[in-house]
């Protein structure tokens, strides 16, 4: 049916840069996808104490990364996590975490349940959750762990009728969970959280008795099944729908299989691989079969599969369309086309414009230019890609509207490309791949490698912006070097300073709490100092226990809710003395305290003052307490505190003033008693006040005395209150008992104001000479008023007499006041 | 106040945005909870609902979040469970989280934040609505209030566009100009044509002088007497002249308010019955009308004459309450008092008449607040007059205000001299023998040796007091003095004008060094076109006076000014 059986090709990536004696034989391998770095554990199949095995690790090209014997316990397998972390798992169920410089970062356990049983067989997944990894058990239980960084074991069901190991088994994501595939002689079983659910490939051909090994596609699409007749089928991994199945007619078990097809394409393809041979399964009948020398890998990727021996690396993978089209013989393709049209172009030759008239005709040139350029992305040649590139502009220069964005950005990321696919560097990223993982991933990744130079280049390259590009590696590369033990602290602060001056968004803290991980407190320090945000130095300065600066800097940074934080964990930390000590020589934080005493801790807030000897405060404090108290006797004690600290303060006003208020809730009890009147708790004039309105003159008498009340005080609250009783005969006798301390002008008015004109004019006549116009004018006599005025020639008091008489009724009098202002104004 | 007066005065930025950009906040906040049922005070007292879930809006205040918990423990002691959530506005303080945990319920509660920074109070107010800054930020040292003026000015900055120039006195204005600068640094900057032209930060301790004055310009009458709360007041049966009590808002949406709030109160009376007769003459207009004319009438024009007349109506009680308390004798003396504090003559007059004010128990805030002037004007109370004075006034209120009076010292608002210290004594003494013009100079020298509130000097030099004696005419003001009868230019207002006029402090070094210093100008970045809107923000609240005053300043010089305050 098909023309071509299939569009493999198979492309050498590098030739690897390791020696390795016996290649890939028995060593345990682990390539992380995306062109990641090769764990090799060599030789741990032999079981003696004396030969330990070798743990290696090397980038893709078979450079060494780094290099040290095993001492931990059996390693089951080896896997690499997305953020370029090895993971070894260990017989008893125990991870070992370890960074691609085989520097050990931590370890972690897959439950008692698996370091009981055992582990028989485990398998490293990759999915939007992160890193996984899964575990068969001697138990022949699944235990699961979907994200090591973020551990959740889960204990899968047990599978029926699972007598020993599955044949094979795989781990998919499907509906937002990892489940476990499980194949048990012809039975297929899917495991999830809650069930074992048995499940039938569609169309798997009967005469197989036994599914040998399996395999699911990088994107958990697809599933490819190998039984023991020798027979892939190929379907979806929801196992609903059959793609091909194809006779290998080779039925030893295989040593690994694996999916090659790229996004989108609609021919499955998957790899299988035996010792020395290597054979692609497709849709149709036919095979493609390869010739291997040596021990290899399988890599599955996003968009093919990399074989890794123990001299070379290479990539197989479905031809690209837009490749195919132009690189076919004879293609006719527009792509193809113009790359003729270029090339007779170069060669100065008219051919060029028969070419480049064909496409035009056909209206394709777009289209040609868009192969060129999305064939020159899949092309790895660089020499090819320069070609394919140079054809698209060609073409470009006779479109006038052509938008230039995918032209100017396929030649960026070919160049960030060629470069990290370098033997040196050695990652070898399709184009494809390279989309998928993104600029900031391939960022992370050069850092790993402690690549700084290139990811800066790369970051200024591409136009990263500052915050995510160049600042982050430098961000990294300091928190690298702060790592250098053979460098004095001096050195590393200066360089790291230097580099890092005029980076936008670098957080200090961050390399400094870097420093302070690896002992280097003196060197944090430092760090930190060069740290414009001081709100930022805080945390870090605590953690090194260095509460005075922390204090001091969260002080600096004006933020109070730092400073409380800061003031808190020291209340925690420290005794309370040396808590107080402390805050001491903190005006701010003390204050600070004080106020969330104030609220909290009544107590401590005491306390704080006595170790101030702040007696004034003290006092302040205690008669706070009194007024907040019901009961008598307490509030009289509570003065009498406060009493004794206002002495201390050397204040004897407020001292005078708290005895004088305990004397006054004595009397005020007493009286409470006898007379049952509510009087505790009034102030001074409220009492005599309230004494006065209910006729205890003698009593208002008494505080009178007794507290040394001013006279013009007394008489104003007398006369108030008797007005108010309207005891005009009292308030005659009180006007007669000495001269008023408050004149009578006074007595005129709140007898007026009580409506009493008649008492009101009894005063007029012993107000003094100043005030005798007002009084007149209060009681409303406006012939006294005048007089008055007139009497004392004050032009203004005239003015004020005039204007409140009414023409009509005063007629006489304003003439008089009028000539009589006349002649005080000659004066 | 018209201010269309100039034609090419900038026109006001919009700023229904920053209502609307915190309501959309605030709703994804509440939708992450079901519906909502009731809404309740926060209070302690038990709350009576049979929902399983609460949340709770509040101001992260120590208090609030102790009564909170409280709510909750009584909850698990009756056993109810029910779940609980507090939004903190505008942020979450670390010593509230503290405090839940402290009482056990750290984990019984969720919380979040809600950004809210800025209510627009009218077209050019607006408000932090903080009313705890001035005491936490001057009184209890705290300034945890300073990041979050920090992060409205960049609020209003990412909304706005940047400001060209930033002018500020005050220690806790520079505080908040560094918060708001670090803020900046952080986030993107947005380039957009700027609204505002200049900020002015100012501290209220800078000028306690003004707001400690009786207000005598219309809205701010209103907020004395009645009190103005979130730009709303409520008018009690007085005014309505009804037995209900009626909240009306106060913006330039009322057309009759906006007229008056910035006069004079003298000037009222006159305008409101004018207002009342154009009133009369619209309704007149009905008579004499066809059945057509008086159809379009009734469709046009009654709506709006209904609307005028009841807010008329409520203006005129208003003033009508504000006469019967305010022409009394009484409060004519009060001023006459607070006039002659504010020249310094007849200080012993002065110091009679607050004793007589203490002894008559007339107001216990206006006797505070008499005292606290005559304090900042003379740079302190002499000890003798401190000690009576304060002891009258402990008698009349109670001795509980011994913490009162502790506070005010602290704040500086309300001092004794401390001896060695009476100075003002002397030169009082020395200056009824000689001339105005050596007083002047020597009361420099003395507040130089005595660094205290200074005011005297600064009233020289800035010439805040107009002369006594010249007839002021307060319906064509001349000045900001207008806003307290002529007597007195808000000094705060006049620093706002001096530094815009000069473009920054130069040639105010002495007036600077009186104030203790702390003043900053930052050219933020060269703006050639001229935007003319300055953004005033005090922090530690501001009165209408002086909001009245800068819009005086504002019509003078074509210049808008926002007000911001706490």
């Amino acid at each position: 049916k098909y023309y071509y059986a299939f569009n493999i090709l198979k492309i050498e990536l590098y030739e690897m840069g390791w020696n390795l004696k016996d290649g890939l034989r028995e060593c345990l391998v682990a390539a992380a996808p995306y062109g990641g770095p090769i764990a090799l554990l060599k030789g741990h199949y032999r079981r003696s104490p004396s030969a330990r095995p070798q743990l290696e690790i090397y980038s893709s090209s078979g450079l060494p990364l780094a290099s040290f014997p095993w001492k931990s316990g059996v390693v089951k397998q080896l896997g690499w996590t997305v953020s370029d972390d090895l993971l070894c798992v260990q017989e008893d169920g125990t991870v070992l975490v370890y960074d691609l410089w085989g520097g050990f970062k931590r370890h972690f356990s897959m439950g008692n349940e698996v370091s009981q049983s055992q582990v028989l067989e485990t398998k490293i997944f990759h999915s939007p959750y992160g890193t996984g990894v899964a575990i068969l058990t001697g138990a022949l239980r699944f235990t699961l762990a979907t994200n090591i960084d973020d551990i959740k074991l889960r204990r899968l069901p047990e599978v029926p009728g699972l007598q020993e190991a599955p044949s094979c088994w795989a781990v998919l994501t499907q509906d937002r969970q990892s489940k476990v595939l499980v194949a048990n002689g012809s039975q297929l079983f899917i495991l999830d959280n809650t069930a074992c659910t048995p499940v039938t490939p569609p169309g798997l051909s009967p005469q197989a008795s036994s599914i040998v090994h399996m395999c699911v596609s990088f994107s958990y699409k697809y599933l490819a099944l190998l039984t023991d007749s020798g027979h892939v089928w190929m379907g979806t991994s929801n196992l609903k729908e059959k793609l091909s199945e194809v006779d290998t007619k080779i039925k030893t078990p295989p040593k690994q299989m694996a999916w090659c097809r790229r996004p989108k394409s609609q021919q499955p393809s998957a790899v299988v691989m035996w010792d020395g041979l290597l054979i692609v399964v497709g849709e149709c009948k036919e095979t493609i079969q390869y010739h291997l020398d040596d021990d290899s890998v399988l890599v599955p990727e996003l968009d093919g599969v990399r074989i890794i021996s123990g001299t070379h690396h290479e990539l197989l993978q479905e031809v690209p369309g837009a490749c195919e089209e132009i690189f076919k013989i004879a293609s006719m393709a527009p792509g193809a086309l113009l790359l003729e049209a270029h090339k007779e172009y170069e060669k100065e030759s008219q051919k060029a414009d028969e070419y480049l008239r064909e496409i035009k005709e056909q209206s394709l040139l777009s289209e040609a230019v868009r192969q060129c350029v999305e064939a020159a992305g899949h092309e790895h040649e660089p020499e090819t890609q320069k070609t394919l590139l140079r054809a698209a502009s060609f073409g470009k220069c006779f479109l006038s509207n052509f938008p230039p964005e995918q032209f100017v950005s396929m030649c960026r990321d070919l160049r960030v490309l060629n470069a990290v696919r370098d033997y040196t560097v050695g990652i070898p990223l399709t184009h494809t791949q390279f989309k998928q993982m993104t600029v900031q991933v391939l960022i992370d990744r050069l850092v790993y490698r402690k690549l700084y130079p290139l990811a800066i280049e790369v970051c200024r390259y591409l136009k990263t912006p500052e915050y995510q590009g160049v600042s982050r590696v430098l961000k990294h590369w300091a928190c690298y070097k702060v790592q250098q033990k053979e460098e004095s602290d001096e050195v590393i602060a200066k360089a790291v300073s230097v580099k890092l001056a005029d980076a936008a968004g670098i957080s200090y803290s961050e390399i400094a709490t870097k420093a302070y991980e690896s002992g280097r407190t003196e060197l944090a320090i430092k760090l930190l100092e060069f740290e414009p945000r001081s709100g930022e130095q805080v945390p870090l300065l605590l953690k090194m226990k260095k509460s005075p600066l922390a204090l001091s800097k969260a002080i600096e940074s004006g933020d109070t809710d730092l400073v409380y934080t800061v003031v808190m964990y020291l209340k925690n930390e420290l005794n309370r003395g040396d808590f107080f000590m402390m805050l001491r020589n903190q005006p701010v934080a003390l204050s600070l305290y004080k106020q969330f005493c104030k609220h909290q801790e009544q107590d401590t807030l005491k306390d704080l003052f006595n170790q101030d000897d702040d007696h004034e405060e003290l006092g302040n404090f205690y008669v706070k307490a009194s007024y907040k108290d019901q009961r008598l006797e307490a509030r009289v004690a509570l003065l009498q505190s406060a009493v004794d600290e206002y002495y201390k303060a050397k204040n004897d006003f407020s001292a005078k003033t708290t005895e004088d208020e305990m004397r006054l809730l004595r009397f005020q009890r007493k009286l409470e008693e006898e007379k049952d009147e509510q009087l505790v708790g009034f102030s001074l004039q409220d009492t005599m006040t309230t004494l006065l309105s209910v006729g205890l003159h003698k009593h208002a008498e008494q505080l009178y005395k007794d507290f040394r009340v001013p006279d013009k005080r007394f008489w104003w609250l007398k006369l108030k209150a008797l007005a108010e009783k309207e005891d005009w005969e009292e308030l005659e006798k009180f006007g007669k008992t000495k001269k008023s301390p408050i004149g009578y002008l006074p007595f005129v008015e709140v007898c007026i104001k009580h409506h009493n004109k008649y008492e009101a004019k009894k005063y007029v006549s012993k107000v003094t000479p100043e005030q005798k116009v007002k009084a007149h004018l209060a009681v409303g006599d406006m012939e006294g008023a005048a007089e008055a005025a007139i009497e004392r020639r004050n032009e203004s008091e005239i003015s004020t007499v005039l204007s409140r008489c009414s023409a009509t009724t005063d007629h006489l009098l304003m003439e008089r006041l009028n000539r009589a202002k006349a002649t005080a104004v000659k004066k | 106040m018209a201010h269309t007066e100039w034609k090419d005065a900038p026109g006001l930025p919009d700023f229904s945005l920053l209502k609307r950009l915190a309501r959309d906040q605030l709703i994804f906040l509440l939708e992450q909870q079901h519906e909502v049922d009731k809404l309740y005070k926060v209070e302690l007292k038990p709350i009576v609902s049979s929902s399983d879930q609460l949340c709770f809006l509040i101001r992260p205040r120590i208090q609030t979040v102790k009564w909170i918990s409280d709510l909750v423990n009584a909850d698990k002691v009756a056993g109810r469970f029910r779940r609980y959530k507090i939004i903190f506005t505008p942020q979450k303080f670390y010593a509230c989280e503290t405090v839940l945990e402290e009482q056990g319920v750290y984990g019984d509660v969720t919380t979040d934040e809600w950004n809210f920074y800025i209510l627009p109070l009218d077209d050019d107010i607006l408000s932090l609505e903080l009313p705890e800054f001035f005491r936490d930020n001057f009184l209890e040292g705290d300034q945890r209030w300073v990041t979050t003026a920090g992060s409205a000015l960049r609020l209003l900055q990412s909304v706005y566009g940047s400001f060209s120039k930033v002018y500020g006195i005050g220690r806790c204005a520079k505080m908040v100009y560094e918060s708001w600068r670090e803020l900046m640094e952080d986030g993107e900057q947005r380039t957009r044509q700027p609204e505002f032209a200049k900020v002015f930060l100012v501290d209220r301790d800078v000028d306690f002088v003004t707001p400690l004055c009786s207000q005598v310009v219309y809205e701010g009458l209103v907020d004395d007497l009645f009190r103005i709360k979130c730009g709303s007041v409520e008018f009690g049966p007085d005014v309505t002249s009804s037995d209900k009590s009626i909240k009306v808002m106060l913006n330039s949406q009322d057309k009759v308010f906006s007229e008056i709030r910035n006069e004079h109160f003298s000037n009222v009376f006159g305008f409101l019955s004018q207002k009342a007769k154009n009133l009369q003459t619209a309704y007149d207009k009905r008579r004499g009308m066809d059945i057509q004319q008086m159809k379009a009438f009734v469709a046009d024009e009654l709506k709006g004459l209904k609307q005028e007349h009841r807010l008329l109506s409520l203006h005129i009680g208003a003033s009508e309450s504000m006469m019967k308390k305010k022409t009394k004798q009484d409060f004519q003396e009060l001023l006459k008092t607070e006039h002659s504090l504010l020249e310094g003559f007849e200080i012993r007059e002065c110091i009679t008449y607050i004793e007589e004010h203490i002894n008559r128990q007339v107001s216990m805030i206006d006797s505070l607040r008499l005292l606290c002037l005559l304090s900042i004007t003379e740079n302190g109370l002499l000890s003798k007059d401190y000690r009576s004075l304060k002891a009258q006034y402990l008698q009349s209120y109670g001795i509980e205000h011994l913490l009162t009076f502790a506070n005010l010292r602290q704040l500086g608002l309300l001092e004794e001299q401390q001896a060695g210290e009476t100075l003002t004594v002397m030169e009082s003494k020395v200056g009824k023998l000689v001339n105005d013009k050596t007083v002047g100079k020597l009361t420099d020298a003395f507040s130089s040796l005595a660094k205290k509130s200074n005011f005297r000097a600064l009233s020289k030099r800035l010439a805040l007091v107009p002369k006594s004696g010249e007839e002021y005419d307060l319906r064509v003001p001349r000045d900001m003095a207008y806003v307290f009868s002529g007597a007195y230019i808000p000094l705060s207002c006049k620093l706002i004008e001096q530094v815009l006029e000069r473009d920054g402090w130069t040639g105010m070094e002495e007036v600077t060094r009186m104030l203790n210093g702390q003043e900053f100008a930052v050219t933020a970045r060269n703006k050639t076109d001229a935007q003319r809107i300055v953004l005033v923000m005090f922090l530690g609240g501001c009165t209408f006076s002086e909001i009245s005053a800068l819009r005086f300043l504002g019509k003078e010089r074509g210049t808008y000014y926002l007000k911001q305050m706490e």
